[in-house]
């Protein structure tokens, strides 16, 4: 379902990061293990399509990342991949509900009502969906931000560090909520962290 | 995607507010300006009703015109009939029609012109009710006058000394004996009599005037012919205002204030230098509305190219304002930007959103700029009606406004524009590795 071939990645000036191949089947969930600093971030980026790899490639389902144009692939990432990061952002001018609404209309999928009302309802927060973003509790965003990953039905979940800003009970609350509704819609979940507390909760483990 | 750009801008209300009430002032000043230009050019223009000369004390001419066609100013004196009475002769050679005047009284700010049925004839005033003024007292009343008074035929009225309200009444009373209907022109605000009820009102108040008419002291009350009222009659109307013309040219030791006349032909040299002469080698002075209007909008002219720029100036400033907030804006919610590409935009989704967000702004002030700009001119319409019986109306839109709706755009797209490629070049990666 996600899989790499030889990725490589250089930022300006400095030693390119080498990535060991990575193949996660369909409804796999995988945990990615590794220190800060060590490429994290750039791997799940390139993962994502946010970066283009300068050698290798990413598979996504039947779809190389880069054999799509910009605007494709954009498109494609809204639709086929969730992403869910350490700080979770939105949108501040707009309510949960609305942030949801947005990525179902910038993903160029229809505004589904039942489908935001039953994730948030899934993820606990159903009261929340007329809350600007800015007044929600730190565990409270972290669960918008997956619903917000999870709104289209994406084929893969990423989540970079989603749990290094919780407490213990909120931090297995969340994973949780992810494993939870990630096998509801049958998507392959690849978390990134370094956190050691998630160790024990995956049995899919990549070093890096 | 309007909604979301509209939610940002809201999110802000205040960087909002600020952007939008420079844009709306400029936009308001501006659309102030050329409405009011153009109402106050129509408004002359209709007023000019083809009279080619007038003539009256001397003094500034400009002054004279204001005084005797718009009835804004105060007149410049009085001219005696001994001196002015070849004008009013109908077989004057140079002269088609000309139109006595004797001011100096008013009833509650609307003045009171002695005057003869040419006066009708200039502005096309005809009758709606009642009947035209024949003898002393007798007022026939423009159409804004009896509105605004509540005046009706058969009601009377004192009027005042002078040309404002509040100095002494005389204790005549005034009859309405008809109602003209509404013109447009200045005729509408005014109150119709024979010239001899301003000499008869002012001859038992015994006072001497300087701005209005000054009274022949020597003077023994004359005898009325009690003239039947006459109704509006096309055709003879002609015929009687020559015979008033007549009935006044004998009147050599009375005065008044100024005539207005239409040449026989205004190719003429002769009538072409008939104001000079009359300059020249006359005590009286003459005028030439076109010529002294002319000047006027020159000079209100340049006052109001110098506002236009200031006003342009300050589109320009808040364009300027626009393009800081959202350039500002930009950074705060660069994490946001970079989420929507994450969420599936692509860079000409954001390179949208920012600019309809200056497009939005820009629109608004637009807006509220025009609705700015008519409301006062409505609020100045008011005053002006009060204090110069002027009326403007703040409800005639021009076609510039639309031109002005063309600039605004320009000026939003111009302001968004830079913050808008800014947008669309978001690096994701970086930005949401740095949080």
């Amino acid at each position: 379902m996600l899989s790499t071939n030889n990725l490589q990645y250089s930022y300006d000036g400095k030693a390119a990061l080498r990535f060991p191949d990575i193949r996660c089947g369909k409804g796999e969930h995988w945990l990615l293990l590794g220190q800060s600093g060590c490429g994290k971030t750039t791997l799940l980026h390139l993962l994502g399509g946010l970066l283009t790899p300068k050698q290798g490639t990413v598979t996504v389902g039947d779809t190389a990342l880069n054999s799509l144009s910009s605007s494709k692939l954009d498109k494609f990432r809204g639709k086929k991949i969730g992403i869910i990061f350490q700080m979770p952002h939105f949108v501040r001018s707009l309510t949960v509900g609305e942030n949801l609404a947005l990525a179902q209309r910038l993903a160029g999928v229809p505004t589904d009502k039942n489908r935001i009302e039953h994730l948030l309802d899934r993820l606990g927060i159903a009261d929340k969906i007329r809350v600007k973003t800015d007044e929600l509790s730190q565990g409270e965003r972290q669960r918008a931000a997956i619903a917000r990953a999870l709104v289209n039905q994406p084929e893969i979940i990423l989540a970079d560090e989603p749990t290094s800003a919780l407490d213990d009970g909120n931090t297995a609350e969340v994973v949780r909520l992810l494993e939870d509704t990630a096998s509801e819609v049958n998507a392959t979940l690849l978390v990134v962290t370094h956190d050691g507390r998630l160790k024990e909760k995956f049995a899919k483990r990549i070093n890096l | 995607m309007l909604k979301l750009s509209w939610k940002n801008l809201v999110n802000k209300p205040l960087n909002m507010a600020l952007s939008l009430i420079l844009f709306a002032l400029g936009v308001g000043l501006i659309s102030l300006l050329l409405n009011l230009n153009h109402q106050i050019e129509q408004t002359f223009n209709k007023n000019l009703a083809g009279v080619d000369l007038v003539i009256g004390a001397k003094g500034s001419p400009l002054q004279l015109i204001l005084c005797a066609m718009y009835h804004v100013d105060n007149p410049t004196g009085n001219i005696s009939l001994e001196q002015s009475r070849a004008f009013l002769n109908p077989k004057h050679p140079l002269v088609s029609q000309a139109v006595p005047l004797s001011l100096g009284d008013s009833y509650r700010n609307y003045r009171i012109v002695g005057t003869t049925y040419d006066m009708l004839q200039f502005y096309g005033a005809s009758l709606a009710e009642g009947q035209l003024w024949a003898n002393p007292m007798d007022a026939t009343i423009g159409a804004a006058v009896a509105d605004a008074l509540h005046l009706h035929v058969g009601d009377t009225f004192k009027s005042s000394h002078g040309l404002v309200e509040g100095i002494e009444e005389h204790e005549h009373d005034f009859t309405v004996k008809g109602i003209l209907k509404p013109t447009g022109s200045v005729i509408d605000q005014l109150i119709l009599t024979v010239t001899e009820s301003i000499w008869e009102s002012h001859e038992h108040q015994g006072t001497v005037d300087d701005g209005g008419l000054a009274m022949d002291g020597g003077h023994e009350g004359h005898e009325h012919k009690k003239v039947s009222p006459v109704t509006y009659d096309s055709l003879t109307i002609r015929q009687l205002a020559e015979q008033q013309r007549l009935e006044l040219m004998e009147k050599t030791d009375q005065d008044i204030t100024a005539i207005l006349i239409k040449f026989r032909s205004r190719t003429n040299i002769q009538a072409l230098n008939m104001g000079r002469n009359i300059n020249e080698n006359t005590e009286l002075m003459a005028a030439s509305p076109p010529n002294e209007i002319a000047r006027l909008q020159t000079n209100l002219g340049l006052g109001t190219d110098v506002l236009k720029l200031m006003a342009w100036v300050i589109v320009v400033v808040s364009g300027l304002s626009i393009f800081i907030s959202l350039y500002s804006s930009l950074r705060d919610r660069r994490y946001e930007l970079a989420l929507m590409r994450v969420m599936g935009g692509s860079p000409g989704t954001l390179f949208q959103l920012i600019l309809l967000e200056g497009l939005l702004l820009a629109v608004l002030g637009y807006v509220l700029g025009i609705v700015l700009s008519h409301l006062s001119l409505g609020f100045l319409a008011g005053f002006m009606k009060n204090t110069y019986r002027y009326s403007l109306t703040g409800w005639q839109f021009l076609p510039e406004e639309i031109w002005l709706l063309g600039g605004a755009l320009v000026v939003g797209f111009v302001a968004a524009l830079i913050p808008a490629l800014q947008a669309k070049r978001t690096d994701i990666s970086e930005t949401l590795a740095r949080g």
